[in-house]
């Protein structure tokens, strides 16, 4: 059982915000961190790391008091044995990748590393050193890293975020099936739904610090966008009268689309604007 | 030529500039990583400090040294009587005085190379259990291997190259204070040209032929990375 109650005052570019979170999770759970950047998904993460002191609160890790204000506890990162991967990876840029993994490893352990080098596909580039790999292979070598130290908790924070969008899909697998293999309780920063959707089991939606929504994604997101609709962002075009109707063209997602509207709506919209359009997703043709 | 010349000023300023580099870097590691990651409100006050010899005339820093560590002196008597130390016109005045003054040498490359590396590459350390100096020898120093090549090239370079400091504080008393900077001026004032030739030129020789490996070294590492 992980359980987070935390506060901080955070000083952003919008000005000052508190970021609050109580929350408790199962462990061996993977837990998504979701919302817009700003939100405070990474100062979440970083509290939990040690890398951030919160104002007040608890966090418990199965049993294990990491940080109590009452009490005066605050656990140094140091202590807290949490496997974390860093938006930009930091791999050590002086260490071959076998020397990242047993940079992590306390007590030596050949083996693990080893293994961690076989699972992640990076055996045959043990020797290379961080710069000279692409960036799918330094995402590659800054988990199996995470992994190297057994850590307790797994935090990712933008993981894929670098990435172009097949070797994301590519690496969510791959991150998936590592996960499941250690058992590990993980935490997930993404802005990215479909990421989400695909990797977690339980999501705090946050947004200006808040928490906004808690729950299984389909719960979450389902629920949220009215089941079986879709809900598309869009911008007008143009607006024209075509015979005794007033057509509208619209950008949604890279397709110019032109929709009928009724007289009011008509009225109402504006050549510029962004609009939300909804439509039923009921027996689409899937491609 | 050659045999006649006293080679002990030369002698002597390669043993100051070597001894004054070695204490620096002591001193210029921790200092350095310390203004790199503070956000003290003395920050200012000590990066001005560190600072100050590249402005001060160095006869200035020579005269408030002589003034602080004479035997009439509060401190410098109390030096004398509580440990028989001496750093008037002494070879260990010159060090203080040396590692004073090219202290900005030191610390100016080693912070500013530090402040380039990602925090994140600290913060992976700290969450793979390495202690903050674990983390300053096994991360941070491997990774600006030039700049501390810099820094210790700087030093000796501008220890070899003092002159005000050196004059101020250690006056020219042969073998003791009696660096080649001033042995120049020595020779020359006695117009004795050929011996003051020769120390001009193999400081002149010398300070190249470091500067170009140094330089030829960097370039290297960049091909290499």
């Amino acid at each position: 059982m992980i359980e987070i109650n935390v506060e901080k005052r955070l000083d952003g570019a919008a000005g000052s915000q508190l970021l609050r979170v109580d929350s408790r999770w199962d462990s061996g759970q993977r837990v998504a961190l979701f919302g817009a950047s700003g939100a405070g998904k990474t100062t979440l993460l970083r509290m939990l790391a040690g890398l951030v002191r919160p104002d007040a609160g608890r966090i418990v890790v199965d049993g294990e008091l990491w940080f109590d204000s009452r009490k005066g506890v605050c656990l140094p990162a140091q202590a807290r044995r949490v496997g974390m991967v860093f938006q930009d990876y930091a791999l050590f840029p002086h260490l071959s990748v076998r020397g990242n993994l047993e940079f992590a490893q306390a007590r030596k352990d050949p083996q693990r590393v080893d293994e961690l080098l076989a699972l992640t596909g990076l055996a045959a580039l043990a020797t290379r050193k961080p710069a000279t790999l692409s960036g799918g292979q330094q995402q590659r070598v800054a988990l199996a890293r995470a992994l190297a130290a057994e850590p307790r908790l797994l935090l990712l924070d933008e993981p894929l975020s670098a990435l172009d969008p097949d070797l994301r899909e590519q690496l969510q697998g791959e991150l998936l099936a590592l996960q499941q293999r250690f058992a590990l309780s993980t935490v997930l920063v993404s802005h990215d739904l479909a990421e989400v959707f695909r990797l977690a089991q339980h999501v705090l939606r946050l947004e200006a610090g808040q928490v906004i929504g808690e729950g299984a994604p389909a719960e979450l997101f389902l629920a949220q966008s009215g089941g079986g609709r879709f809900h598309l962002a869009a911008q007008v075009l143009a607006i024209r009268r075509v015979d005794v109707v007033e057509m509208a063209s619209l950008l949604v997602g890279g397709q110019i689309v032109d929709v009928v509207l009724d007289e009011g709506e008509a009225a109402r919209l504006r050549v510029g604007a962004s609009v939300t359009i909804a439509a039923k997703g009921f027996s689409p043709l899937i491609l | 030529m050659w045999t006649e010349l006293d080679w002990a000023p030369l002698w002597l300023t390669f043993r100051l500039a070597g001894i004054t580099t070695l204490i620096l870097l002591l001193i210029g590691v921790p200092l350095a990583a310390w203004l790199a990651a503070t956000q003290s409100r003395f920050k200012p006050v000590a990066e001005t400090l560190v600072s100050m010899p590249l402005v001060l005339p160095p006869s200035v820093l020579g005269f408030y040294l002589l003034l602080a560590f004479s035997p009439n002196s509060a401190l410098g008597g109390w030096l004398l009587a509580t440990f028989d130390l001496r750093l008037v016109f002494t070879f260990e005045g010159l060090v203080l005085g040396s590692v004073l003054f090219s202290l900005p040498f030191m610390v100016h490359p080693l912070q500013s190379a530090l402040s380039a590396l990602p925090h994140s590459l600290s913060e992976a350390a700290y969450t793979l259990g390495r202690s903050r100096s674990n983390t300053l020898f096994t991360v941070l120093l491997p990774n600006i291997k030039g700049a501390l090549l810099a820094g210790i090239v700087l030093s000796f370079a501008h220890t070899v190259g003092e002159f005000g400091v050196v004059l101020m504080i250690g006056g020219n008393i042969p073998g003791v204070t009696k660096v080649a900077s001033i042995a120049i001026y020595d020779e020359v004032e006695s117009l004795n040209y050929a011996a003051a030739n020769l120390y001009a030129g193999v400081l002149f020789v010398l300070s190249f032929v470091i500067l170009l490996a140094v330089y030829l070294f960097n370039r290297r590492a960049l091909r290499a990375a």
